[in-house]
Parts: C-alpha cells; structure tokens; sequence
C-alpha cells in the first residue's frame, strides 16, 4: 500500500511542469510598452526640433502632432510587441535584463517628451 | 446651462476616467504583491487571479479611454480656447506639453501589465521575477499617469476649459 501513496507536493510540481508557460511571452509584452515610450519620447524630440516633421505628424489637425507621434508609438508597441513574442515564444530569457532595458527606454521616452529638454531643439 | 460641453468632457476624462485609474492601480499592486503560493489555498489563488485580472484589464481599458478622450475631445478644446495664449504661458508651455505626451505612456506600460496578469494566470504566484516586474511597470504607470492628472489639475485650474 505504501507504494501508492502519491506526496501532494510531488504531484503539484508534475501539473505545474506540464502547464509552465516560458518566460519569453511576459519579456516581449514589457519590451515592446518600452519601445513605444521611447519611441513617443524621439518623435517629441524629432517635432520640436523639425518643423516639416512636426507637420508631417499632424494626422489629426486639432490635435497637432500629438496624433501622429502616439499613433506611431502605438504601432512601435504592436509590431514589436508581435515580432518579439513570436521570437520568444517558447523561449526562457534573461528576465531581469529585459526589465532593466525596459526601465532604461522608459528612461529615455520620458526625458524625450519632457519639455525642457526637447524645448532644446525648437525652432 | 448648468454644464458646457467642454466641463463635461473635462470632467469625464479627469474626474471619473482619471480617479478610476488612479483608483484601481491599489487594487491591482495589492493584489499583484499579495499573489504568492505558499500563502493561498487553490481555490483562494483562482479567485484572486480573477480579481486580479479584471482589475488589471480595466486599468487597462480606462486608461486608453482617459487619454484618447483626453486627447481627442478635450484636448482640441483647450487648443481653441486658448490658441492666442498658448505660447506665453508657462501652463502650456511646460504642463499641458509635458501633460499630453507623458499621459500617453500609462496605458502602454498598462496593457502590458494586463497581458502578462490575463497570459500567465496562476503561473504567476510562482513567478517571482516577473511578477516583481510586473509590480515596477505597474507603479511606473501609475506614477505616469498620477503626474499627468496633477499637471492636468493644475492647468484646468488657470486654463479651464468650457
């Protein structure tokens, strides 16, 4: 009888083995929101400092450029948020690396659509 | 008449849009921080990841709608009202600029969170590492979007719109 007995730990750790999603899905969903943000953070930089881009970006006329710069970070986010889950979807990757870029291109988006400092570059 | 179309839109896009966010970021770091194993039954773990991923969804959900009405409706309001002014005060200059861009990234850094909350499920009360990141970009949107709604305080104060 005692060769039945199954531990309910042991049998815990088997379901979840079976079910163990990588870390990769998780790694490409942060990437690519940091992708944006430092996308969104250059375009700002870009408009200020490129009047015919500031132009080109005005999608939306009441909202200036504003509606092309976010709707361009937004694909950023998409297509990279695409590509990479695709690369990583069953893959295991350094997570607190990808943490840590994510955090640096957050960094740079925010310091881009600061305006004292793309106020540098306008004309 | 009591309320111009401008205050209404101002108000749905601060006050209940904003608040709601703002309102359900606790709510999700609580439950973020408080998904671990070894202190849940199964049962307890699969209603907080329900929780959990509705909240996170709807944080989600609100944030983009804060920011494309934000953006859309309110915004090209302001931008009428005060067109002869804009260039001369610091509350365009610097707040509303900073206010318009910088509210863009909460639901970004938002949707992310949600996916990674509704894609891993129960997973991730083993997930130290990424529910750790997970708890960093949450308060980073948070934080994106609390700086956004006092910017955007502020301004309605000086400059509000009606």
């Amino acid at each position: 009888m005692a060769q039945l007995k199954i531990r309910p730990d042991t049998l815990n750790i088997q379901q979840m083995q079976q079910k163990v999603l990588p870390n990769g899905p998780a790694a490409a969903a942060l990437l690519s929101a940091g992708l944006a943000c430092l996308t969104l953070g250059l375009l700002t930089t870009l408009a200020a400092a490129f009047p015919s881009l500031a132009l080109a970006l005005q999608w939306y006329q009441p909202t200036g450029e504003l509606s092309g710069e976010s709707t361009l970070a937004v694909g950023v986010c998409l297509v990279s948020w695409f590509v990479l889950a695709r690369h990583w979807q069953h893959r295991q990757v350094h997570f607190t690396r990808i943490l840590v870029m994510t955090l640096i291109l957050l960094v740079l988006g925010l310091i881009g659509t600061f305006p004292l400092f793309f106020g540098l570059f306008a004309h | 008449m009591l309320f111009s179309r401008g205050d209404l839109l101002a108000d749905l896009h601060g006050l209940v849009l904003g608040a709601l966010f703002l309102l359900a970021y606790s709510g999700g770091l609580a439950g973020l921080i408080g998904l671990r194993t070894e202190w849940k039954t199964e049962r307890g773990l699969r209603v907080q990841m329900r929780r959990l991923k509705i909240g996170t969804v709807a944080m989600a959900v609100i944030a983009w709608l804060t920011v494309l009405v934000g953006t859309y409706l309110v915004y090209p309001l302001y931008q009428a009202q005060y067109r002869p002014v804009l260039s001369e005060t610091f509350w365009n200059t610097f707040a509303m600029a900073w206010k318009i861009h910088l509210g863009w990234i909460a639901p970004l850094l938002a949707t992310a969170v949600a996916y990674v909350v509704n894609r891993y499920d129960a997973q991730l009360a083993r997930e130290v590492r990424i529910r750790q990141a997970l708890e960093v970009v949450f308060t980073a949107a948070f934080l994106a979007a609390a700086v956004t709604g006092l910017l955007g305080a502020l301004t309605t104060k000086v400059l509000p719109v009606e």
